[in-house]
């Protein structure tokens, strides 16, 4: 779909907690807060439609029908509302659908909620929830787990292109160095690359500072359509210019190639060229790195890197910081409330076009490009952010 | 764990029956009744003889709800000779050092034990080392 003389869909209130083990914090307080900030930060805007992605609420906190749970909660009671699931995609897939709910004209102004609440349960018990996002019949029941699939995903890898471990190092490495400037990160401390390469093993070739850490959080936005913005409007609106989801083969095992992360290319290929852009245009490109081998296998299948290059693209580009990788610490460092985790990514680059990312700022950020994954790359968002000037 | 799911399945779990495509002669693992090649309707049952090779694989330090006793165990996604790949554990390894490439064959296992003494047990393919001799 070309521009056209379509009107911009526009960010215009963001709203996040901080990704924490917030045992004194429930599902639906952990999503009002986002909502409410969200809404205030955009002058107030009351959402017409509220999508929710959420993907362990029926699991881990027995509640399902969050939409009616959360519209009421907050004040906005009978407005329309529904839970958008797509596993670790799911952030950018209820900011799709609020995407395309605003370019129908049904809905004028859209609100985008993610949430997840993990740490009710612990260890064993949260590997089987979020396993569910694997083929149950043929993965999950055999004791496989997304960790695991990552792991024959990394292992293969450095069979084909003979490589080790320690070439992985560098987005997470990046990611928690920028994460020391996001009070809103789960880990604000800066690896060294030694403690990378000497974390505790935990599913072989992953070690520990391979795995982003699941923790709870809960992030917001509030769209609308540009010629609807307040002439009181403060802020800065940030334009939606594209917008994809693409799926793949849920299971490795159905996949011709494994190591071609199908659904990830396509998606950012076609997110660019829907905004008339290239990928390598962007200034902040925020890729779903819950597994270290994520970043690296997206980046060759959106042809920043050719198959195999990888990870020295990473290297260089972390070098570069152009584009800026993971600028607000990615989920590696600045934790993955799974459904919740796309919707943390347009809240940063919101941000960071705004020139509000404080100590994480890049400098002049006008376009940005973010990615979230279900499984591996089973499902696929990527959206192009961009500026606009304000009138 | 529900009985008819596990049921349902046990051609596959027991006896590794997947399909053949009538129209391409693509084989099939997990049966879908729709070929993964052609596009084309596929209901015919096929055996797989249970040998393959690894294609990948890890070892995993801990284990999901339900598996915890059993970590730590190693899981691959094993090349089977007729073509599809399919995910399972191995077993039986013993000192050996799995690799990638290694010929493996399935073999009839407990795959997990719902709760106590009176919970169901799942049984199922895992994979081991090809016997010697």
């Amino acid at each position: 779909m070309s521009g056209g003389d379509m009107s911009d869909i526009v960010i215009t209130g963001v709203g996040q907690v901080p990704v924490r083990e917030h045992w004194d914090v429930s599902l639906r307080q952990l999503a009002a807060r986002a909502i409410l900030a969200a809404i205030h930060d955009a002058g107030e805007q009351k959402p017409q439609a509220l999508y929710i992605s959420n993907v362990l609420g029926s699991l881990l906190s027995r509640q399902a029908n969050l939409g009616a749970l959360l519209t009421c909660d907050c004040g906005m009671g009978g407005i329309e509302g529904t839970t958008i699931e797509a596993a670790g995609a799911s952030g950018g897939a209820a900011l799709r659908t609020a995407y395309l709910a605003l370019r129908s004209g049904q809905v004028d102004c859209a609100m985008v909620v993610g949430v997840e609440k993990i740490t009710d349960v612990v260890g064993p018990g949260v590997d089987k929830a979020i396993a569910e996002t694997l083929d149950t019949d043929y993965e999950g029941m055999l004791g496989v787990t997304p960790t695991a699939m990552a792991a024959l995903l990394m292992q293969r890898y450095m069979h084909e292109y003979e490589c080790g471990h320690a070439s992985f190092a560098d987005h997470p490495l990046a990611a928690s160095i920028h994460a020391v400037g996001n009070p809103n990160a789960l880990y604000r401390k800066a690896l060294s690359r030694e403690e990378y390469e000497k974390s505790r093993p935990v599913c072989d070739p992953l070690n520990l500072h391979d795995i982003a850490a699941y923790a709870d959080g809960a992030a917001a936005l509030i769209l609308t359509r540009s010629e609807l913005v307040s002439k009181d409007f403060k802020s800065i609106p940030v334009r939606v210019s594209g917008s994809a989801v693409v799926t793949d083969r849920l299971s490795l095992h159905d996949r011709p190639d494994p190591l071609a992360f199908n659904a990830a290319g396509i998606s950012i290929s076609q997110a660019c060229r829907q905004a008339g852009i290239l990928p390598g245009d962007v200034d902040i490109l925020e890729l779903d790195d819950a597994f270290s081998i994520y970043p690296v296998l997206s980046v060759e299948a959106a042809g920043y890197a050719k198959r195999g290059e990888g990870t020295t693209w990473m290297k260089a580009t972390v070098a570069s910081g152009k584009p800026a990788l993971a600028s607000m610490g990615g989920m590696k460092a600045r934790g993955n409330p799974l459904a919740a985790a796309g919707v943390y990514q347009a809240v940063e680059a919101v941000l960071q076009l705004r020139g509000e990312a404080g100590d994480c700022q890049v400098k002049g950020a006008k376009k940005a490009l973010i990615q979230c994954l279900g499984s591996a790359s089973a499902t696929a968002a990527a959206h192009v952010l961009e500026i606009t000037q304000k009138s | 764990m529900e009985i008819p799911r596990h049921w349902r399945l046990k051609q596959q779990r027991y006896a590794l029956v997947g399909e053949v495509c009538p129209h391409c002669d693509a084989k099939i693992f997990p049966p879908r009744d729709v070929c993964p090649e052609c596009g084309g309707e596929a209901r015919e049952a096929y055996n797989f003889s249970g040998k393959g090779e690894v294609y990948s694989f890890t070892r995993m330090g801990e284990g999901p709800a339900g598996f915890e006793e059993q970590a730590p165990y190693t899981v691959a996604l094993v090349k089977l000779a007729e073509g599809p790949v399919v995910t399972a554990q191995l077993t039986d390894l013993g000192d050996t050092k799995v690799e990638i490439g290694m010929p493996v064959e399935m073999v009839t296992r407990r795959i997990r034990q719902d709760g106590d003494e009176r919970g169901m047990i799942v049984y199922g393919y895992k994979f081991r080392p090809v016997m010697q001799g």
